[in-house]
């Protein structure tokens, strides 16, 4: 498999909530590039548009939730050599959420890590039963073949006597446990993408993590791509190669971890970055205390439609009639380094931005 | 206030010989909760949610309170208000009004007093406001409650307070649906400090906030910490937060206190093996690789249930024959750092590391 083989890819997407108060644009022009074997991080504010997202990807958009329009195709590899794959694209945007073809790729294909992984299983059934239904909807197999994958893809994600685990219900199973059994789910069909939508926020330090780095070598092992969602800038750090930081439906900035935390470009990517007390700058101080920089103001109510970009309210480096009437374009100041913002109008593609 | 300096105590929890006492002193506090079984509700056990807890907090400073979630922190900051009524223990508070009191023996009457004094603010801005009420009326009533104030008095207070948390007074007679989550926790915030309190036990304040609006709560929080020389219990799991906001940190691990130090020693120079497992699995918004991290293995121990000796000894990588039978005692071992740990003079843990 090649390294840059593009498995899935999302152009001007737009997923609007058409609600009595108004339009809520919760995605709102995103594209984005997902790499076989890679993973995308995807950061970004409550109420920005990173889990919706993540569910038109999978067709998922709750109701009163439509995507209006944009493309997301997916590059199904179906015949993978040495030196070559083929690959059968396949317009998921273009597919009814219930259709066939929609309910083949979703779960097997495409499945998803959910936040909260009490809400994520049905907890009137065993793990195991859980599991098995998505490999027999998936995969001919019989029952006693079903169960021992299900007691396989447990015990792959450490979870320690898999063959009584299987017929445990979730809610004897502790929190980090139960996340575990959720993303055994999400891998049982071999799935070519694993979207983890904030996986590990409902967990503690500790358990966090063992799930980062138990993905982290799932993801070894099973080559698939990850989108993962988080708000927390320190989990995209550990687990993200690519990093998207979206504001208010946008994605605003988008490139490599390192030049994200490095070099970040748009202001509010670089305000973020400094709104989070870090662990070195307290030691640093030695019992000092200091006040964090803080972004002004608050994010907008989902309702408004501000001219122009959507961050200029708030941001520190806003320009007077250009950031208040003309919505930025995306622009690349560095190669694979993208931005949306007027500052770097003025950069060509090689130019640096500082 | 200064006219007890009390420096001999029987507790082997003791602040630095210094003019004032602690502000706060909390001595083996425990809370055990029964758990109940069939038609009578005969009690079979008990949920050791605090177990023997001992520290202190000094008058203007901030004390973190960090560990796992079921370890019990969050009954201790209960406990320490009595908002639930702890098995045993004493909880010494330094009240400006009626001396230092223990508020575990505290009876209704005097529990109202003190705590126009000890105040608390809580994690969920959704859940701890009353979607009834109005600003006013909730910011108002603990005034109304302790007979502070009352009528136009009790307004211009209430505006005063909002004006303090950075709430526009004229907001005062709007409910809570109106705001945000960040706004919500101001309002909060307002309320527990209306009474022009000493003390405040922050349970988790910005645990439920985004990133942007965590900062201009943590900022809000220290600033008036220096304006109305408030002292902080601060709960929370997050340790980058509780090592910004907090002078000195105390771990605690299945309702029991491990580790208690200045922050600078505890991330830097841990002595608990569980505070270093802590440490190492902060994520860091750095995407330098870093060493290997140490990875706990198993479970968090079950309270109603807890492992012999040393309640962290089946899940400690130096873990000695003495651990499973002996529990070790919460000793003092260098000024000012506790730690209850066998092995805590022998080993070299290493704390968070220094990227810079």
């Amino acid at each position: 498999m090649s390294a840059d083989h593009v498995l899935a890819e999302i152009k001007n997407l737009r997923t609007y909530f058409h609600l009595a108060e108004g339009v809520v644009r919760a995605v709102d022009g995103v594209d984005l590039t997902i790499k076989a074997g890679r993973t995308l991080g995807i950061v970004g504010e409550s109420g920005c548009g990173k889990s919706i997202t993540a569910l038109s990807l999978m067709q998922l958009v709750p109701s009163p939730g439509k995507i209006e329009a944009g493309e997301i195709t997916y590059y199904r590899t179906v015949h993978r050599t040495e030196s070559t794959s083929t690959a059968d694209v396949v317009e998921i945007s273009k597919l009814k959420p219930n259709s066939r073809e929609m309910r083949a790729i979703r779960g097997n294909q495409i499945s998803m890590v959910f936040q909260e992984p009490m809400a994520a299983m049905l907890p009137v059934r065993t793990v195991g039963a859980q599991i098995m239904e998505t490999i027999m909807l998936h995969q001919q197999v019989s029952k006693e073949e079903a169960r021992k994958r299900a007691i396989d893809i447990l015990s792959r994600v450490k979870l320690p006597n898999a063959d009584r685990i299987v017929d445990t219900y979730p809610f004897q199973l502790s929190g980090g446990m139960r996340q575990r059994a959720v993303i055994a789910m999400a891998l049982s069909c071999n799935p070519n993408l694993l979207i983890a939508d904030e996986p590990t926020t409902a967990l503690d330090v500790t358990t966090e993590a063992q799930i980062l780095d138990l993905m982290r070598e799932l993801q070894q092992e099973y080559g698939m791509a990850i989108m993962y969602i988080t708000h927390n800038l320190g989990v995209i750090a550990e687990m993200a190669q690519e990093v998207a930081v979206m504001y208010m439906g946008k994605v605003v900035e988008q490139t490599d971890v390192t030049s994200i935390f490095r070099n970040p470009l748009h202001p509010y990517t670089q305000a973020l970055l400094r709104s989070i007390p870090q662990l070195d700058d307290v030691m640093a101080r030695a019992g000092k205390k200091k006040r964090l920089e803080t972004i002004k103001g608050m994010v907008p109510d989902p309702y408004s439609v501000l001219p122009g970009c959507s961050f200029h309210p708030r941001c520190p480096q806003y320009m007077e009639g250009v950031c208040n009437q003309v919505v930025p374009a995306v622009i690349e100041v560095e190669p694979d380094h993208i931005v949306r913002c007027h500052l770097y109008a003025s950069h060509s593609a090689n130019a640096r931005a500082n | 206030m200064t006219e007890q300096t009390n420096t001999h105590s029987e507790s082997q929890v003791q602040a630095q010989p210094q003019v004032q006492p602690p502000l706060l002193e909390v001595k083996a506090l425990k809370k055990y909760f029964p758990i109940q079984r069939g038609f009578f509700k005969r009690v079979v056990g008990h949920v050791k949610a605090v177990d023997g807890v001992d520290f202190y907090v000094n008058e203007g400073e901030t004390l973190g309170l960090v560990g796992e979630s079921g370890c019990g922190k969050t009954t201790t900051g209960r406990c320490v208000l009595k908002a639930i009524a702890p098995s045993s223990g004493e909880v010494w508070f330094q009240d400006p009004q009626m001396g230092r009191i223990n508020v575990s023996a505290l009876e209704h009457e005097q529990l109202i007093h003190v705590r126009r004094n000890m105040r608390m603010i809580f994690q969920d801005p959704y859940a701890s406001l009353n979607p009834r009420m109005t600003l006013l009326e909730i910011v108002g009533a603990p005034l109304r409650a302790m007979n502070i104030a009352s009528g136009k008095e009790l307004e211009d207070r209430v505006a005063e307070m909002l004006r303090r948390v950075g709430l526009r007074p004229e907001y005062m007679r709007r409910y809570p649906h109106a705001f945000s989550g960040g706004q919500r926790q101001r309002i909060g915030l307002a309320r527990a400090l209306a009474p022009n309190p000493k003390f405040l036990v922050c349970d988790e304040p910005v645990s439920a906030l985004d990133v942007s609006v965590q900062a201009q709560i943590l900022n809000l929080l220290q600033e008036l910490q220096e304006e109305m020389g408030l002292t902080y219990l601060f709960v929370a799991h997050d340790l980058s937060v509780v090592a910004h906001i907090s002078e000195r940190v105390a771990v605690m691990y299945v309702g029991k206190m491990v580790e208690m130090a200045t922050t600078h020693e505890l991330f830097l120079t841990p002595r608990h093996p569980y505070t270093e497992a802590l440490m190492s699995a902060i994520p860091r918004p750095d995407p330098t690789p870093r060493e290997k991290r140490i990875l706990l293995t198993g479970e968090v121990a079950n309270p109603a249930n807890p492992p012999s000796g040393c309640y962290f000894h089946p899940r400690c990588t130096y873990v000695q024959d003495i651990c499973k039978t002996e529990e070790p005692t919460f000793d003092e071992i260098s000024p000012g750092h506790y730690v209850k740990c066998h092995r805590a003079a022998e080993l070299n843990l290493s704390g968070v590391m220094n990227l810079a």
